[in-house]
């Protein structure tokens, strides 16, 4: 009996004691070797951003947003600022490929100028992403706006303004910003389809700005001269066209020609919609871009594939923001990105 | 401008072969052609609406080329200009939307700009540094520090509830638009200060001769250090209008043309690049001549390439001519253009 109380005692004992182990080792938790295997990969990669310029909202937004993904993940990001310069950013490039960083991303400032380096940098195996504007060269992958659509999506808001018996005229005014980038050539494309099946719109102005609101300011006022009756206009970025949009709104025109843009939502290009300096904006949203570009970093940073294995490429969604649905959410500023 | 007739009343030379022996004359002609020729082909060329446009649309770079004027007839040069004019007045505005009172930021602008030229003055004056030298760099060192220091964005929209600022660049007194008022009320400034006071004469007198103007006890150097404070100012006045009128102020245009473009409009107009000629009249014929080519492409619709290549063509031109009609001689050649 006692030598049975015993052995009782001591199996309970011991299975407490196990029990105890168990609800110890529960309490640490369990590691997740995927956790482990995403970091380490992840870990001393180097990623490096090239864009057309820093210092405007879409290059600031999209590094602002890898550079926290960079710091939350352990791995190292660069940007290389060749300053507007075609040239410094192909030199950028250059001395890229022989530096061998993990991946780089890249903005194209036209669809030639960097098309060869990029085929080059991916046969030395540095896998790279493209950002709203596309190169010639297709590349591991492409993240951003699809230029066609806006171009589509803004000759059709002005087509249904400006169509034969719907506006004050069928004049439409086009002001371009750089007539080789990827935003130009292929925005154009998407307009002149859609103007294709409305031939009584009449393009009666196509004007480059080279990004220059003042500029922009001068050819519209022009256009008003012109043309005192136009009826629609595109402008093909958000900051140019305040200056095309105070030339109209200085022709007291501002009720008369409905005047579409595009741009990355910034919450300044947002305020140009509430004082109803641009009736339409077409915003290819930067924070989304940049959730897209972290997503397609860590994918390819953590893959085993060669650079150049697999081309992918992702259109965000477009928002297209009027005076009716301008609001926080569609908007945002640098420091809430930061 | 020596060469265009005897005050005696003998000269026989017919008028318009009189008024192609100067450059003055030469560009003249040039503008009265290209007037008659748009007025001809383009019905809506000669219109009040539209000539009053043409000259708005050149008028800042008129009031710019006054301020480069009078820094090239005491035989300088400021480069810098555009820097100094995107910093201060980007910077005026980041101050105004962090808080401060619009009229502060804008005082602050003033001032910063203001001391960017005295300090450019004083390297020329004290330091000896070439002027094309020490504007070029300090273009660069300003809007250096500009982008690394005042503001992280390239594009600045002027801070939102200041209506009256708008006025200066987008407002109309008795139909003629304030922009072209500011550049009429500064030609009359400048055409007073370089012809009716003892600082003007200096001027002159220091770009014929430098070293005689320094041996007659002229104060050379405070008055370089004043020319390029008040070019300074005058950048800064310029870019108040530009961002008023555009509703914007961008940054980028320190890597645009712009600095070219005014060089242009002075040396077209007639005023020497190697000192100690040239006045208002000059840079109001450069300008509106600019005016016209501009406007006159605009209205047929030609590329922006295709604008650069004419005005580079006609300034060659220009040059060629004048060279013809004006051979280098003993003197010019002893002391170079520039």
């Amino acid at each position: 009996m006692k030598t049975s109380f015993v052995k009782r005692a001591v199996l309970a004992t011991a299975m407490l004691a196990a029990g105890l182990g168990w609800a110890t080792a529960q309490d640490k938790g369990l590691e997740n070797p995927r956790s482990t295997a995403f970091h380490t990969a992840l870990k001393d990669k180097t990623v490096v951003f090239v864009p057309l310029s820093m210092g405007f909202d879409l290059t600031e937004g999209w590094a602002a947003q890898m550079r926290k993904q960079a710091d939350r993940l352990g791995y190292k990001f660069e940007v290389r600022d060749p300053a507007w310069s075609t040239d410094a950013g192909a030199k950028a490039i250059q001395s890229l490929i022989t530096e061998k960083p993990d991946l780089m991303v890249i903005h194209n400032p036209d669809i030639q100028s960097y098309a060869r380096l990029l085929k080059q940098a991916q046969a030395a195996g540095i896998k790279i992403v493209q950002i709203n504007l596309e190169s010639n060269t297709t590349t591991d992958s492409y993240v951003g706006a699809d230029w066609t659509e806006i171009g589509v999506k803004a000759a059709e808001a002005v087509a249904a303004k400006c169509d034969a018996g719907k506006g004050i005229s069928t004049k439409v005014a086009i002001d371009t910003g750089v007539p080789t980038a990827a935003s130009d050539v292929f925005q154009l494309d998407g307009i002149y389809r859609v103007l294709k099946e409305h031939p009584d719109i009449q393009v009666v102005s196509q004007q480059a700005t080279e990004y220059n609101p003042e500029k922009a300011r001068s050819i519209m006022s022009t256009v008003l001269q012109q043309h005192p009756d136009l009826c629609g206009a595109i402008g093909i970025w958000d900051n140019q066209d305040t200056g095309t949009a105070s030339a109209i709104k200085e022709a007291g025109k501002s009720d008369q020609v409905f005047l579409v843009t595009s741009g990355g939502g910034n919450r300044v290009g947002c305020e140009n919609v509430e004082n109803g300096l641009f009736n339409l904006y077409i915003s290819y949203n930067v924070p989304l871009q940049g959730d897209l570009l972290n997503q397609e970093i860590v994918r390819l940073l953590t893959s085993e594939g060669t650079a150049g294995e697999v081309q992918t490429m992702y259109f965000n969604p477009l928002t297209l923001i009027t005076k009716a649905n301008v609001n926080q959410r569609n908007c945002w500023t640098l420091d809430e990105l930061k | 401008m020596s060469l265009s007739g005897n005050t005696d009343g003998t000269d026989r030379t017919p008028f318009f072969a009189k008024l192609l022996r100067s450059q003055e004359g030469i560009v003249f002609s040039l503008a009265i052609v290209a007037f008659v020729l748009f007025s001809v082909l383009l019905p809506s060329f000669f219109t009040t609406g539209n000539l009053l446009v043409l000259v708005r649309s050149v008028s800042i770079l008129g009031i710019l080329a006054l301020g480069m004027a009078l820094v090239v007839i005491a035989r300088g040069i400021d480069i810098s200009m555009i820097a100094i004019m995107v910093v201060s007045v980007s910077w005026a505005f980041v101050i105004a939307r962090a808080g401060y009172p619009f009229e502060v930021a804008l005082v602050i602008g003033a001032v910063f700009a203001v001391v960017a030229g005295m300090i450019i003055g004083a390297l020329i004056a004290f330091g000896d540094v070439p002027p094309i030298f020490a504007t070029l760099a300090a273009g660069s060192v300003i809007y250096g520090t500009g982008r690394t220091f005042f503001f992280t964005l390239e594009m600045q929209n002027v801070p939102p509830g200041n209506d009256w600022f708008s006025v200066i660049g987008q407002g109309n007194v008795f139909g003629i638009p304030v922009t072209i008022i500011a550049f009429a009320i500064l030609c009359v400034v400048f055409q007073f200060l370089l012809s009716r006071t003892r600082f003007g004469w200096t001027l002159y007198a220091m770009g014929d001769n430098p070293s005689a103007a320094r041996v007659t006890g002229m104060p050379t150097r405070p008055m370089t250090v004043a020319q390029y404070a008040i070019s300074a100012m005058v950048a800064y006045v310029a870019g108040l209008i530009l961002a008023s009128s555009a509703a914007a102020i961008n940054a980028r245009l320190f890597n645009s043309t712009m600095i070219y473009d005014i060089l242009l409009v002075v040396v077209l107009g007639g005023v020497g690049l190697n000192g100690g000629h040239g006045s208002v009249r000059n840079v109001i014929l450069g300008t509106v001549f600019v005016g016209i080519l501009l406007n006159g492409m605009t209205i047929l619709n030609i590329d922006y390439t295709i604008q650069n290549l004419v005005k580079g063509v006609v300034l060659l031109l220009a040059i060629v001519v004048d060279s013809i009609v004006n051979p280098r001689d003993e003197q010019t050649s002893q002391q170079g253009d520039l």
